[in-house]
């Protein structure tokens, strides 16, 4: 009998999703006389309502507060890429040791990058360059062959602006941070409220992910640990009107920044993606303007990393990148693809757990981290 | 999730099908397209090529031979190797004789081990076990009452302290013997595979407590590094099983793929959504058919089977063959369907779905606008839509704040759902004279299923049109 349950199934699932693919299909240019279901406007949170409270951390504890030794000057992340280089150079190490460029070469250099995360489609794209110039005869050793791929690899990350937006005058800047689950979202706002903290600037973290149990404690721990301002709301609550809260607070009482931390959610759930394009919006409507948008990237992450650039960017007019957890095995290598393919500056990046570890993208030592011997 | 993965595939079984005679130079165009699909699935290089090496050996085998479709032959090589490569048997949990079992949870930094934990406990709960759950994350702040939260959730108690999480871990495990616990659940930080310290660490949180079961929890969208993580995790700790999270994403999965090659240790569970009870064991035969586009029927009648009841559904299957069906029929039968899944994680289990469908974004609130018009519509309508004049649709539409249109259309659709309903019924039934299925009623168990094609409603202008489902290979 178990096949009737799957008619079944199969048959209203079926109906169920043409009826709404043909609905939507019908109102994608929606035209003056159908009546679409408009979402209503939202209406700014009151201040202090939806059960947000405001938390302030006495800057003077900071020192007290701070458990780890605090690294202040940021570390190379050529010195921390130190460990995963053994891997690398092993490859190239092959290379170099022919007299001419084999066959073997270009495997072994195609393998490297794709081991890199780089993703098929652009690997074949720089060694069809590549190929292109052994032939014209420009390229000749090996030594060159690597040399001529990290040149054009630095030159598709040159020219981009990798500063963090900063905009003077009334009302606080906003930088939101987005991503999907476990990236590092959270970490990453207290490394760099610290810094901001530190260069000198008032910064108020406003605890956006409602979703994730005891996320609110999580950056609380490391708003008393940078000596920024906390503005939380309930489990559960709704997010845009804590970020609201976050920028009004930050507004009333001078606060230069606010950084908006907000749940993870994989880029394929439509209500949620929804639901974070209406925070971008809330952010604004008082007198707060967004001036970052920062999708945080972990570095094991692989060909999805591009979904997910593309789907957030769509949502939220992601600025800039945050790569995550470059500390570990993982090369990162999907954030040159995404740079190259959308254009999205990476801006900062995460090699460690202390507070400190939180240093500028440099796309030279990204590459040559790649390729060091 | 493996959707492109399949896709591709699919793309280039199409392109053989059906071909003659296979040149070397065939082989090698076919070879480059499932290298590029595999790879793009994140599938780890190493992995690719031996997968590669293997499947062009019988391909160039099949070339030779000169077979009469050797095209199917590199279609059955594809197929064969995924299947071995995912196979095997589901991993079954046996309990220790002397209590409590204990599961140790591993994994880098975000790849979601205290969520997993407690979604672990709450599948261990459902199996009439009593787990404990220790929190021995005591680097990221707030990790311990994460775990206490979604422990009260799921109502398990959850033991820590703030010491260190090698002591943490030991006194969990007296606890358990002491309040009777027969599962003790492990959560630990996450650490890098590169930090020795910190695999040390996990590695005597592990001797202290002797793991029945140590758990490496991988996100689904990792990358080549999947396969140097989970190598380093099972060199330090004897990993017995994989928990793949985060697989209700787009994430091709091809991690998945690889750490099983690896290190040859299964999957033993997936995660596939953020609600606590979106949690399953990995059954990977079913993954394999779903890669190769055949569905996870079985995943499908499981869950069908837990949410429909049993009477209802054989008086509905009924009506719809003799074309009885109604509306409030079918709304009953989408309150059950909702009760299976989320839309979207049911359309990516059938067989057969075209591509569009299966990419469609398919929220359950979008399934609301039908619910509310029929739900609009009077008992009488409902029986018989066809009295619906143009009164009763302005009526129906305000009552749903949808358009006259969107009432139409439903109605319409409904309507020629029901004919082709008919004519299947009279088909089923041998005497009656019945157009038999054209296609698509091949020797699959639960053969009989409707042929989708012959929906009339479902190729209504703009919508995609779903063919049969294939033939058996």
């Amino acid at each position: 009998m178990e096949w009737i349950f799957l008619v079944l199934a199969v048959l209203v699932i079926a109906f169920g999703v043409a009826v709404v693919l043909v609905n939507r299909r019908r109102s994608a240019p929606p035209t003056p006389t159908e009546r679409r279901p408009v979402e209503p406007p939202v209406p700014p949170p009151e201040p202090g309502s939806g059960g947000t409270t405001l938390e302030e951390a006495p800057p003077v504890e900071v020192a007290e507060v701070v458990e780890a030794p605090v690294e202040v000057a940021p570390v190379s992340l050529r010195d921390r890429l130190a460990k995963a280089r053994a891997a690398l150079s092993g490859a190239f190490g092959g290379i170099l040791g022919r007299t001419g460029i084999t066959d073997e070469s270009w495997d072994e250099l195609e393998e490297a990058l794709l081991r890199a995360d780089v993703g098929v489609g652009l690997t074949d794209q720089l060694l069809d360059d590549l190929r292109a110039r052994v032939r014209s005869g420009e390229v000749t050793d090996p030594g060159q062959l690597l040399q001529a791929l990290q040149d054009d690899m630095r030159a598709r990350l040159a020219g981009a602006d990798r500063s963090l937006a900063y905009v003077e005058g009334d009302g606080p800047n906003v930088w939101m941070f987005v991503g999907v689950n476990g990236v590092g979202k959270t970490t990453t706002i207290g490394k760099l409220g610290y810094q901001q903290v530190q260069s000198g600037r008032t910064v108020l973290m406003a605890a956006g992910d409602t979703f994730r149990a005891a996320a609110a404690e999580q950056l609380a721990t490391w708003a008393e640990r940078s000596g920024a301002e906390l503005v939380r709301g309930a489990e559960g609550g709704d997010p845009s009107s804590v970020v609201f809260d976050g920028v009004e607070r930050a507004a009333a009482r001078g606060i230069d920044l606010v950084l908006a931390d907000t749940a993870g959610r994989l880029h394929t759930k439509t209500n949620l993606m929804e639901e974070l394009r209406k925070v971008r919006r809330v952010a604004e409507k008082g007198s707060g303007r967004v001036t970052e948008t920062l999708l945080v990237v972990d570095a094991t992450t692989g060909q999805n990393g591009l979904a997910q650039a593309r789907e957030f960017g769509e949502a939220t007019q992601v600025t800039g990148i945050v790569v995550t957890k470059l500390d570990g095995s993982a090369k990162g290598g999907v954030v040159f693809a995404i740079e190259t393919e959308f254009g999205i500056p990476v801006k900062l990046v995460g090699v460690g757990e202390t507070i400190g570890d939180l240093v500028p993208f440099d796309p030279d030592e990204f590459v040559s981290a790649l390729f060091d011997q | 999730m493996f959707e492109s993965l399949s896709d591709r595939l699919d793309g280039i079984v199409k392109r053989l099908r059906g071909k003659g005679r296979l040149t070397e130079a065939d082989v090698d165009v076919v070879m480059k397209e499932i290298r590029t699909a595999l790879l793009d699935a994140d599938v780890n290089v190493t992995v690719v090529r031996s997968v590669c090496n293997r499947i062009r050996e019988k391909a160039i085998g099949a070339a030779r031979s000169q077979s009469l479709d050797p095209g199917q032959q590199v279609v059955k090589a594809v197929h064969d190797e995924l299947t071995r490569i995912l196979g095997g048997e589901t991993l079954k949990i046996s309990y220790a004789s002397k209590p409590p079992t204990v599961v140790l949870m591993a994994g880098l930094q975000g790849s979601g081990k205290t969520t997993n934990s407690a979604k672990l406990a709450a599948w261990f709960k459902a199996q009439g076990r009593q787990p404990l759950l220790v929190g021995a994350d005591l680097q990221r702040p707030a990790a311990v009452e994460q775990l206490r939260t979604l422990g009260r959730q799921i109502d398990v108690p959850v033991y820590s302290e703030p010491s260190d999480p090698v002591s943490t871990a030991s006194r969990g495990l007296e606890e358990a013997k002491r309040l009777g616990r027969d599962v003790l659940i492990v959560d630990t930080a996450g650490r890098l595979s590169i930090d020795a310290e910190m695999m040390e660490q996990v590695r005597q949180i592990s001797v202290a407590v002797e793991p029945d079961y140590t758990f490496l929890v991988i996100d689904a969208m990792t990358g080549q590094d999947a396969v140097q993580t989970a190598e380093a995790f099972h060199a330090t700790l004897q990993i017995d099983g994989v928990i793949l999270s985060k697989l209700d994403g787009d994430a091709r999965g091809g991690a998945a793929l690889s750490v099983k090659e690896v290190i040859g240790r299964p999957i033993a569970f997936a995660s596939t959504g953020e609600k606590l009870d979106a949690f399953e064991q990995f059954h990977p035969d079913r993954m394999s058919g779903r890669i190769l586009g055949m569905g996870d029927m079985l995943t499908l009648i499981e869950q069908a089977e837990k949410a429909f009841e049993k009477e209802q559904a054989e008086e509905a299957a009924a009506k719809l063959m003799e074309g009885e069906f109604t509306l409030d029929d079918f709304l009953e039968q989408m309150q059950q369907i909702k009760k299976m899944g989320s839309l979207g994680s049911l359309l990516g289990m059938m067989p057969g779905m075209p591509k569009e469908l299966k990419g469609a974004k398919i929220d359950d609130d979008d399934l609301k606008p039908i619910e509310a018009i029929i739900r609009s519509m009077t008992p009488e309508e409902r029986r018989s839509p066809n009295i619906i004049n143009g009164s009763r649709r302005t009526r129906i539409a305000d009552g749903s704040g949808t358009t006259v249109g969107d009432v139409n259309r439903l109605v319409k659709q409904f309507g020629d759902m029901q004919k082709m309903m008919k004519k299947m019924g009279l088909a089923g039934r041998p005497g009656k004279g019945g157009k038999k299925g054209k296609k698509g009623r091949g020797g699959r168990p639960g053969a009989g299923m409707p042929d989708l094609a012959a929906l009339p409603g479902l190729g209504a202008p703009g919508a995609p049109g779903l063919p049969g489902f294939p033939p058996s290979r």
